[in-house]
């Protein structure tokens, strides 16, 4: 460096000509091209922290690690087809290129791919989406409703094309199937699987709203044939968990996967580990059904008999106690009570009369000893007034009044001279 | 009688066996249940011998009301 002014000043033009000047404009081109020619294709592992989702829906964030820090974007288009959640602290792997922002003067991490370190990413997007809805509530099982028992309708929501409905036909085919299926076709994997399943399912329950009760779908199939984890990702989907957990007809999840158990299982009322386990769940076999009526009729003799023996024997004690309560019978008791009675009035009425008899004779000697016709017969009289009362005393009669005398035979009338 | 579905004939059928095992019937209550019970089963029987099933696909017309079709089986599998 110059040591004074005068230096710098004599020295000027050796400086100004061997100096070549950048404008900021032009360094910054020149560290552009070389840093974005250097790391066109890279790949970064770091840390996630300070995670800025935009409205606009790209992600920005700080690549870390413990000595450094590195800007980083990704844009909405690749963000939108990462399966996991990005979140602070989480280890990944980005492939990407550098770019720098001459306005800023800073270079940033535009990333095309990102991974979760160590575990794969449709494995970490899982766990994720699982820890999430398990929190709201859509495994939990209190909410898992009971599968109807015959139902009349079915639906089912599966491709035409995939071996699931094969495996269901198969399973009507030798089933009992007094039975109506619907099938609302959706795709079952690759891109818009997921939400021609969600809507498949949605379009069964709007379905129901318009028919009578009687017509209405009472359980779903929602599934599709075994593959690859890859393949049946959209049963791991988001918007297929909650199309299951709105669905108000009952759903029965069959993946064909039996070692996997997706989103759509936990979720589901039942799941099914194949779509022929689920139709096998829906169609009981003939052969129980046939029992179960056999059972029935059994049941319906038995009781029967039962009845029929009980009222037999109530109507045996019934007819016995009928026969103490038969007329003739009772005519018979009551006939010869009468006669019985009969009886005894006849004996106690003679014995009253001869009682009454001697009773009598008796009276008769002692009134006809006492009777005055026979004071009469001895010459005495009686006198009455015409009233009929006996003259005792001559006061009680008057000049003039007719009196009656009673002799031992006959009689006088006379008139009272004086008195 | 013909347009009682299955199920529900099963549990009538069910219902009636119960009401006949309690036992307070009367002797004609009985009997008509009894009856009733025989002839669920021989539907029941019946329809179990001769179900058919059905399979339709949803499909939304241009109005955008459901329509059911019936299903061709021969597109099914490809």
């Amino acid at each position: 460096m110059p040591q004074n002014s005068t230096d710098l000043f004599s020295n000027q033009a050796v400086f100004n000509q061997s100096r070549h000047i950048f404008t900021v404009s032009e360094i910054t081109q020149d560290i552009k091209s070389i840093l974005e020619n250097t790391f066109s294709e890279v790949w970064v592992e770091g840390e996630v922290s300070n995670l800025r989702p935009s409205s606009a829906g790209h992600v920005y964030f700080s690549l870390k690690d413990k000595e450094a820090v590195l800007s980083g974007v990704i844009f909405s288009r690749t963000a939108a087809q990462i399966r996991f959640k990005l979140e602070d602290g989480l280890k990944i792997i980005c492939f990407g290129k550098i770019d720098v922002y001459p306005p800023r003067g800073n270079y940033q991490l535009i990333i095309e791919k990102v991974e979760p370190k160590g575990i794969g990413a449709l494995q970490l997007a899982l766990e994720q989406l699982k820890a999430k809805l398990e929190k709201e509530g859509l495994f939990s099982s209190e909410r898992k409703r009971s599968l109807p028992y015959l139902p009349s309708r079915v639906g089912v929501v599966t491709s035409l094309s995939g071996a699931a409905i094969k495996d269901i036909l198969k399973v009507l085919e030798r089933r009992f199937s007094d039975i109506h299926v619907v099938i609302n076709p959706a795709k079952v994997q690759g891109d818009g699987a997921k939400d021609e399943i969600a809507q498949a399912i949605n379009e069964l329950n709007l379905f129901n709203k318009n028919v009578s009760p009687g017509e209405r779908i009472e359980v779903l199939i929602v599934g599709r044939g075994g593959g690859s984890i890859e393949d049946l990702w959209a049963f791991n989907e988001e918007i297929v968990a909650r199309a299951i957990f709105n669905s108000k007809i009952p759903v029965i999840s069959a993946v064909g996967h039996e070692r996997d158990v997706t989103i759509a299982d936990l979720v589901a009322d039942v799941r099914a580990a194949t779509p022929s386990v689920a139709a096998e769940l829906v169609l009981p076999e003939k052969e129980e059904l046939r029992q179960e009526l056999s059972d029935l009729n059994q049941g319906i003799f038995t009781a029967m008999r039962h009845i029929l023996d009980l009222l037999g024997r109530e109507l045996e004690s019934g007819v016995r106690k009928l026969s103490l309560l038969n007329p003739v019978t009772l005519l018979k008791q009551h006939q010869e009570r009468i006669v019985d009675l009969a009886r005894q009035i006849y004996v106690r009425a003679e014995h009253f009369f001869k009682l009454k008899e001697a009773a009598f004779k008796s009276a008769v000697e002692k009134l006809s000893s006492l009777s005055p016709l026979n004071i009469l017969s001895r010459g005495y009289s009686i006198t009455f007034k015409a009233d009929g009362a006996v003259i005792k005393d001559s006061e009680s009669v008057k000049a003039g009044e007719r009196i009656r005398t009673r002799l031992d035979k006959g009689e006088i009338i006379s008139k009272v001279e004086e008195a | 009688m013909a347009e009682i579905k299955f199920e529900e004939a099963l549990k009538k059928l069910e219902k009636i066996v119960v009401d006949l095992e309690q036992g307070d019937l009367s002797l004609d209550e009985a009997l008509k249940k009894y009856q009733e019970g025989i002839e669920l089963s021989r539907t029941c029987s019946q329809r179990l011998e001769s179900a058919k099933k059905k399979i339709d696909v949803l499909n939304k017309n241009k109005k955008g009301e459901f329509e059911l079709k019936p299903l061709d089986e021969s597109k099914v599998g490809d």
